[in-house]
């Protein structure tokens, strides 16, 4: 690592004690409030239950002590542990060759190739799994094709394999955004230097390029791992039981909000995802990934053999198309008219597309207006957030970071319950309560998708190194202005980064909403599409509906993608 | 609001005096929390609102347990109308828990009982207003391609022809099979019920997490066969699916319902909604292709499409048992239960020993062999072993009071999951080793 030690002098950051100042603390009580009201009152109100006798209603272990004496139980944690590393392996797998090689050269169509690799995260719950099983199912397209050629079946979606193959393709994209960011924060000296003196290839990515670039991994990998440990959409769907968040659900919604088995697991996946945090923030403590020079931001990119070209070609399309055949198998069920046990439908249509636009206009509405508005303070928590734990001094900021990135963990419906426990009383001046007002989803949303964002934006002030801030101060500036001026700018890539993906996800989510919407014109398109989807006549339409929503999404996602390669563009342009 | 009040007994009564029906129509908007999906409610608000000027129908869609959920979380300030939805027993919790008003409604036509099935609950708070039988439902090609005949039984399932094609819902999750479920134990009794309901487990592909999970996979052919109630099928037909549906003859009418909540905030907009379902214009919406559910008027059976069936003429619908709710409700929470701890999640260990079973059944067929039949025989009674009786599962103090809480409860609901999961996998190791026995003599 001794690279690092070239990049910025480690003892500015470490010598300088620094008190909060008023302003911090304002912001402290702000994010604390906020986290405080809507995380952590009502996912309280409702956790409480795993730590009380269920008839007498006192403090009690012995709901803990049941769930580890229970086979079940212990086969769905470790099932859940090595579905989650499985995965991350994987995703890393399909992520590090797209993000290495649109970084690293000159390449056609990195924009495009970027944006394509976000999109598998825009798969609306219910929609994904449908078109994947249409696809890789038992009796979908290719095995169909598999069995009337060779005979033969593929089980790609049965068990653990098929939750493994469906997560890593649906959330690679967090190591992909985030490495991304990362590689294009790298100072493009270092890359200089090892070339200077004598290092390439192979060893030159392994040993410096993937190193500098290790807080964008680690923010990914551990976003990965966490999502899938917590996920219950994905086992369900593929009737696989035996792991722990589905086990959660179960419990939740079959035996009911009495029972105290299933809050027990949401603590334990709660506590296991802060822990995995701790673990992450572990690999990467101690060792600086700061670069002082900004100008040359991202690594140099550089030209390919034709041959190199058309291989690195021929990758990424491999990866797209495996990546983006949930979405193209959605597509084709968003325009056929019945598709049922054979490898195309049998005949297309778009009168699904015009039944979706005359009837749902105002579900792509609110989704734009809920998913926008939850990303933006998504990004400014996070961005306070990191700020407060990486440049500041003061007791305890750590538990900002985990507070903050317990949402991921605490399943969609036990959070909406909580609103519904917490808030229903609550009375706004017009009469109506607060949980039924449309900026409550907003809440949730942003709450949900508060982690995400929080990686992007620690990743991206984790890079920036702090004698830039140290100068502007020296020369003047307050605090304040130094963070307005100086930092938010440089940050500018990861804050994009984490607005994706808080705003992609947040367009498709669907577990708290399904509590808390309460009047259909104020639903968004997940809910809109998971309505459809509930019957026959209504799958091709809610198939359509999906894929107005990848579209939206995409093409926001491109936009800010836009955005990001001018900012950086003109900060290049600038040395 | 006073003055709005006020101003509006005012436009009411000049109104009454030019056409007295006018100032009585309710106005404003009646919102229904529902299971039921677009397809069905959609039809339905459309002619609502036709037949009823001023009245604008709000549709949440939810699924049945979240739906009781809500309602029971809101109550405190509550926004909602109507309950509207399939299961009776979802129904008979909001009764329990005080949460629907009572109402007698005007509409004609429509009998106490058709055939030995009661409509409208003895409690008069919610009203059937449509039927729905439980039965088999499967993909045509899908069965033509893996040469599957049509079942017509639940005990064909078990057969060795269907390993591994068959779908069903959890019960704890989905209201209609739980009912499902709860028909075959009262018609074949709690032993040889529940010995059928494993045997077809047996030959399970997957158990689906929702109701829709089941007919959407048929739907798709990614299983052949699913146990489900019959306006899937019906409106996958409608839809254009290759699909057909059958009855079996232990099956059951079941009502769906509606039921006004206490405190509506549109009381009479929520009676008129009530009253429109059940006139001869509501019912007839029921035939819509993407409905298909059994009216309970019987004059507009003479409008519904051919083949569908008639449960005030098919004489296969006076042969079902009668639905016993009493039984139903006392047990709820632990058939639910052994489903899930017995089956759900051991469905690997049961599916492996049926394979094997229906080796030694083939073999034994090409040559008898009295010695691994018996051992196959002591195999399934080992499966079909259930570690509580009758009884105890509807009246045992301790187990009610695990599942349903009381201060005397000695034992957790944990303690039981883990003893009946004990029992279960000790059987069904013992049950794997006589059929690799069985099936060894025959080689």
């Amino acid at each position: 690592m001794s690279t690092h030690s070239l990049a910025a002098p480690q003892s500015s950051a470490s010598s300088k004690p620094s008190l909060a100042t008023p302003g911090q603390w304002l912001t402290i009580a702000g994010i604390v409030g906020f986290l405080g009201l809507f995380l952590i009152v009502p996912v309280g109100m409702v956790i409480l239950v795993a730590f009380k006798d269920p008839n007498t209603g006192a403090f009690t272990l012995v709901n803990f002590a049941d769930f580890l004496k229970n086979p079940l139980f212990l086969r769905a944690f470790w099932n859940s542990f090595y579905v989650s590393i499985m995965s991350v392996v994987w995703a890393s797998v399909l992520a590090l060759p797209l993000a290495y090689l649109t970084t690293r050269f000159d390449f056609r169509g990195s924009g495009v190739i970027q944006t394509l690799g976000i999109i598998p995260l825009i798969m609306p719950p219910f929609a994904g799994a449908v078109a994947m099983q249409l696809l890789f199912g038992r009796n979908g397209t290719i095995n169909l094709l598999l069995g009337d050629w060779f005979g033969v079946n593929i089980p790609f979606m049965e068990g653990l394999n098929g939750v493994i193959f469906v997560q890593s393709v649906h959330y690679f994209p967090f190591i992909l955004i985030n490495l991304t960011a990362s590689l294009r924060n790298i100072d493009r000296a270092m890359e200089e230097a090892a070339q200077n003196l004598g290092c390439s290839g192979f060893r030159l990515f392994r040993r410096i390029v993937f190193p500098l670039a290790m807080p964008g991994y680690v923010a990914g990998a551990s976003l990965v791992f966490i999502k899938v440990f917590d996920d219950l959409a994905t086992p369900l769907l593929l009737n696989v039981k035996d792991m722990l968040a589905p086990q959660a659900y179960l419990r939740i919604t079959s035996i009911g909000l009495k029972d105290p088995t299933g809050y027990v697991i949401s603590v334990v996946l709660i506590v296991f995802s802060v822990l995995s945090l701790w673990v992450a923030s572990l690999a990467t403590r101690g060792r600086d990934y700061a670069t002082v020079q900004r100008g040359g931001g991202g690594l140099s990119k550089r030209e390919m053999k034709p041959r190199h070209m058309i291989a690195a070609y021929g990758v990424i399309a491999l990866i797209l198309f495996l990546v983006l055949s949930p979405h193209i198998g959605l597509f084709l069920l968003s325009i056929s008219t019945i598709w049922s046990y054979s490898p195309l439908p049998d005949a297309y249509t778009v009168q699904h597309y015009s039944r979706v636009v005359m009837e749902s206009g105002q579900f792509i509405t609110n989704t734009l207006l809920y998913a926008s508005l939850a990303g933006l303070i998504d990004v400014v928590l996070g961005t306070a957030i990191a700020y407060l734990v990486i440049r500041t001094k003061i007791a305890g900021r750590q538990w900002l970071d985990y507070l903050a990135s317990a949402a991921i963990a605490v399943p969609g419906v036990v959070l909406g319950i909580g609103y519904l426990r917490a808030y229903y009383g609550v009375s706004l001046p017009s009469g109506q309560s607060v949980t039924s007002f449309w900026l409550i989803i907003v809440i949730a949303l942003a709450v949900r998708r508060l982690p995400y964002a929080l990686r992007a934006c620690m990743a991206a002030m984790q890079q920036i190194s702090v004698s830039l801030e140290e100068a502007a101060e020296n020369l003047g500036a307050t605090k304040a202005r130094t963070i307005r001026r100086i930092v938010v700018p440089l940050m500018t890539g990861g804050i994009a980064a984490g607005f994706v993906t808080s705003f992609a996800t947040a367009a498709v989510e669907l577990s708290a909403t399904m509590m808390l919407v309460q009047n259909t014109s104020d639903a968004p398109l997940a809910y809109g599409l998971y309505v459809f989807m509930q019957s026959p006549a209504g799958r091709g339409a809610g198939a359509a509906l999906g894929i107005i929503a990848v579209l939206i999404v995409g093409i926001s996602t491109y936009l800010s993608n836009v955005i990001a390669e001018r900012d950086r563009a003109a900060k290049a342009g600038q040395t | 609001m006073l003055n709005r009040r006020t101003f509006t007994y005012a436009f009411a009564l000049a109104a009454a005096v030019s056409t007295s029906a006018f100032a009585q129509a309710p106005t404003g908007k009646v919102t229904v929390v529902t299971s039921f999906s677009k397809d069905v409610t959609d039809p339905i608000k459309k002619a609502f609102e036709k037949a009823n000027p001023g009245l604008v129908l709000e549709v949440q869609n939810r699924n049945t347990n979240a739906g009781v959920k809500f309602v029971e979380e809101t109550r405190s300030n509550n926004q909602s109308d109507l309950f509207w939805a399939s299961a009776p027993d979802a129904f008979g919790v909001l009764v329990s828990k005080g949460l629907l008003a009572a109402y007698q409604p005007k509409a004609k036509g429509i009998p106490e009982r058709i055939g030995r099935f009661r409509v409208n609950d003895v409690s008069g708070k919610y009203f059937g207003f449509a039927l729905s039988g439980y039965g088999i439902m499967w993909n045509d090609r899908y069965a033509k391609a893996n040469k599957l005949p049509d079942p017509k039984e639940w005990s064909d399932l078990a057969k060795p022809v269907f390993h591994n094609h068959v779908s069903i819902a959890s019960p704890g999750r989905s209201g209609t099979t739980h009912l499902t479920i709860e028909a075959i134990l009262q018609g074949e009794g709690w032993e040889k019920g529940w010995g059928t309901i494993k045997a077809m487990a047996g030959n399970f592909n997957q158990i689906a997490e929702r109701s829709f999970g089941v007919p959407d996979a048929v739907n798709s052919g990614q299983v052949g066969v699913g146990i489900v109630i019959d306006f899937f099928a019906y409106s996958a037909q409608g839809a254009g699916f290759p699909v057909k549906f059958v009855y079996p003859s232990i099956s059951t009418l079941v009502p769906a319902n509606v039921g006004i909540i206490s405190n509506a905030p549109n009381r009479a907009g929520a009676e008129a909604f009530v009253e429109f379902l059940l006139s001869p214009a509501g019912q007839e919406v029921l035939l819509e292709p993407t409905i298909r559910r059994l009216p309970v008027n019987s004059a507009v059976y003479a409008k519904a499409p051919a083949g569908f069936p008639n449960p005030f003429k098919d004489q296969r619908f006076n042969s079902m048992q009668d639905f016993d709710t009493v039984k139903s409700n006392e047990r709820t929470e632990v058939v639910d239960t052994l489903f899930d701890q017995l089956i759900s999640f051991q469905l690997e260990d049961i599916k492996a020993i049926t394979r094997t079973l229906h080796e030694v059944d083939a073999a034994i067929a090409k040559k008898a062999n009295p010695a691994a039949a018996k051992l196959a025989g002591e195999a399934r009674a080992l499966v079909a072993a259930m570690p509580i009786s009758e009884p105890e599962a509807s009246v045992d103090p301790a187990i009610k009071a695990a599942f349903r809480g009381g201060k005397d409860a000695k034992t957790r609901q944990a303690e039981f999951e883990q003893k009946w999961a004990a029992f279960a996998k000790e059987n069904y190791a013992k049950a794997k080793t006589k059929a690799e026995e069985a099936l060894k003599l025959t080689r």
